[in-house]
């Protein structure tokens, strides 16, 4: 384990903290496209009408590593790669989630399609991820249990 | 020499159990003296022991009669018990095997035996099959640390110890890591430097990622590169407290067992095997998505495995064992490598029959020296047993029945839950239980009792969440235990539906239970952090004490509807 490496990373992430309160959220920039529909829907049909995604093919192109059963709701670490050759937005929904759409990244100049995040699931549920490539959708699906824990051994 | 009064409960054995009686072997409660003796084979070889739950004493351990495969595990090792476990492996009843290997008449055979285990015994076999297969490894597959009073109560180091005089040359873990993470990372660090070498591929850290542990060694024997790869129980944090290692992560991780796997090939390993905690349906299913690997030496489920189970992957085959518990079993695996790859092997599982190997002195006296400070404490007689008290199998053993017995007694529940632990010794009818007996049922370091109210609803939603975590169709999505103990409600339940429909006809004092009122529930081990109460330890000593006898008690078994004519059933 790293620690140096690991120390230096705490100082820069409250220091990158601190710029983004000073920057990013005073311009409101970064959620000029922020798609109100789409993340208010409160089931997956409405999520993926509001996103305009119609009813996506499925794909054994896009690859979801989450975990079998998640080792704590609510961070769920989440990690989509499409192989899918233009990729240009990676959606993640939790189907079971009050609002199923839990982010839509948009890939631009070539972006390698990979994206990590984590998210927070308060049951078990489907991850979904939809890829949009060359104006068409595609999505992939895996189970993520989550449970109350104990009794194991 | 044996006396009349062994000879004749001998002979009940036999007639109980239809055991050819002309048999010399049986009749003299004795093995022949080559019992251990194993052929030399091949030019690498693996022992493997696994799950002694810190039990440096002989002890009894009863293998289950409850172990139910559902979907493609139906009728599958390990979920076959009794005669039809014996079938399966061609054991004929009635002998030292059948008994090591399956619940049959266990308390006659018990005693025609005698006990199984103790770090003693292991020890002298330990050092017998490295005289015969000299350079021979010894693989610890974890849940050693926990399980005793001794273990508890010098916070892992009697047993940390007593491995390094075992001779353990690898080790992975899952009880391990309930003593906190920086407890382990000590003991790996410093006491285990040099010696053993602690390795895990699937524990990283949160935050970037980075290996906790080594994922794997390279050890040589008989100039033959051999890498083990550990695999930790991979749901540590679910299963037991995450506050214990809240920087850790776990899982399967069957994308980096392959790099893993790949990683050691190319550095030259000519034979790769995983030392695991997954439980071994979990490993049947990785030996069949992770190719490369010729053997997975399994624990976790407790599972006495007579012969390895062969499974198929995408580019051959894998082995997968499982050494049973409570230091009862001794796995060993002679591999033949020729051309720098496995062309051949052989496996025994062979049972620690204490009576059948001597004690080796210097482990004996460092267990006298653990035991010593405790013994006052250790030694309390709390009551006497009138029947068989033991704990493993899918729903609850007569322990747990008397564990759920005081914690309503003693709490004044209307229900109790306790965990499905499938660790815990067996004691046979007219034994004592003392205080070191009681603690093998309830060491860990999170003992706390609790009384809450729940509603009949909440306490149906438990039972569905746990019962998933045993009967869930796919082996990756079952987090651990056996089912979890229910005290005061019976209830049937049907292993093959899906979760939300396995449990019905909850009744408590013979009505149904309502799902809007609230009861009370008594438990203990809670996973949460934060939670005070008695220790469960002082619960059920209270109660003995109260009792002082243990009478035959009514095991609160379920009704299991919709299993078929199950091998992994009898009752």
């Amino acid at each position: 384990m790293n620690v140096l490496r690991r120390n230096i990373l705490k100082g820069a992430t409250a220091a990158g903290t601190l710029a983004m309160a000073a920057g990013l959220f005073g311009t409101g920039n970064a959620f000029a496209a922020y798609n109100s529909a789409a993340f208010s829907a409160k089931t997956v049909a409405d999520a993926l009408k509001g996103m305009g995604a119609g009813t996506p093919t499925d794909s054994k192109d896009i690859t979801i590593k989450a975990p079998d059963i998640a080792e704590n709701g609510a961070v769920v670490p989440v990690e989509i790669t499409s192989n899918i050759a233009g990729t240009t937005a990676i959606a993640i929904m939790a189907e079971k989630n009050a609002n199923p759409l839990v982010a839509n990244f948009k890939l631009s100049n070539g972006a390698e399609a990979f994206v990590s995040t984590r998210i927070k699931m308060g049951q078990t549920a489907m991850v979904r991820a939809i890829v949009t490539a060359g104006g068409k959708t595609y999505t992939a699906v895996k189970e993520v249990k989550v449970t109350i824990g104990g009794c194991g051994g | 020499m044996m006396n009349r009064r062994e000879f004749l409960q001998l002979l009940a054995v036999a007639a109980a159990s239809g055991m050819a009686i002309d048999s010399k072997q049986a009749l003299a409660g004795n093995a022949p003296a080559s019992f251990y003796d194993l052929p030399k084979f091949g030019n690498v070889s693996l022992m493997h022991m696994t799950d002694c739950h810190a039990q440096l004493l002989p002890i009894y351990f009863r293998e289950p009669n409850v172990n139910i495969g559902i979907g493609s595990a139906f009728g599958q090792p390990p979920h076959l018990v009794g005669e039809y476990l014996l079938k399966h492996y061609g054991i004929r009843p009635g002998t030292r095997e059948a008994h090591a290997f399956t619940y049959l008449d266990f308390q006659a055979a018990a005693r025609t035996y005698g006990k199984v285990g103790g770090f003693a015994h292991l020890k002298t076999l330990v050092d017998k099959v490295r005289a015969s297969r000299p350079g021979s490894l010894l693989l610890d597959g974890g849940d050693t640390w926990q399980g005793s009073a001794t273990a508890l109560w010098t916070n892992a180091q009697d047993m940390v110890d007593a491995c390094k005089l075992l001779g353990v040359n690898v080790m992975t873990g899952h009880w391990e890591f309930t003593y906190g993470a920086d407890r382990v990372k000590h003991i790996v660090d410093n006491d285990f430097k040099n010696t053993i070498d602690f390795v895990a591929q699937n524990v990283t850290t949160n935050d970037f990622g980075d290996q906790v542990f080594k994922p794997y060694t390279m050890k040589v024997m008989n100039g033959v590169q051999v890498a083990i790869i550990g695999q930790s129980f991979p749901y540590t944090p679910i299963a037991n407290p995450r506050y214990m290692v809240p920087d850790w992560t776990f899982g399967i991780q069957d994308e980096n067992m392959q790099k893993v796997v790949d990683e050691a090939r190319a550095k030259g390993a000519q034979v790769v095997v995983v030392l695991s905690h997954n439980g071994m349906d979990v490993d049947i299913k990785m030996a069949s998505r992770v190719t490369g690997i010729d053997a997975i030496f399994g624990g976790h489920t407790h599972d006495g495995v007579p012969q390895p189970y062969q499974v198929k992957n995408a580019k051959g085959t894998t082995l997968v064992t499982n050494a049973g518990s409570n230091g009862k079993f001794l796995g060993v695996m002679d591999f033949d490598v020729q051309g720098k790859k496995v062309v051949g092997w052989k496996y025994r599982l062979l049972p620690v029959f204490s009576n059948l190997l001597e004690a080796d002195p210097k482990m004996s006296a460092f267990i006298d020296n653990v035991r010593a400070p405790f013994a006052s404490k250790l030694n309390e007689q709390l009551a006497v047993t009138e029947e068989l008290l033991y704990r493993r199998g899918n729903f609850n053993g007569t322990f747990d029945q008397l564990i759920l017995d005081a914690l309503m007694a003693v709490k004044g529940a209307d229900a109790a839950f306790s965990p499905g632990f499938r660790w815990g010794t067996t004691l046979l009818a007219g034994d004592v239980i003392t205080m070191d007996k009681l603690m093998d049922q309830t060491a860990i370091t999170y003992p706390s009792t609790t009384l809450t109210e729940m509603t009949g609803e909440t306490i149906k939603s438990i039972m569905e969440d746990v019962c998933d975590n045993l009967f869930n169709n796919d082996p990756y999505y079952q987090q651990g235990g056996d089912m979890v103990r229910v005290g005061g409600i019976q209830y049937t339940v049907s292993p093959n539906n899906k979760i939300g429909n396995r449990i019905s006809n909850m009744t408590l004092k013979g009505k149904p239970v309502d799902a809007s009122r609230k009861y009370k529930v008594a438990g203990w081990a809670p996973v949460g952090e934060g939670v005070n109460g008695t220790p469960i330890w002082d619960v059920v000593a209270t109660y003995l004490r109260d009792i002082k006898v243990v009478k035959p008690r009514q095991l609160n078994m379920p009704k299991v509807v919709g299993i078929g004519n199950n091998p992994g059933y009898v009752v």
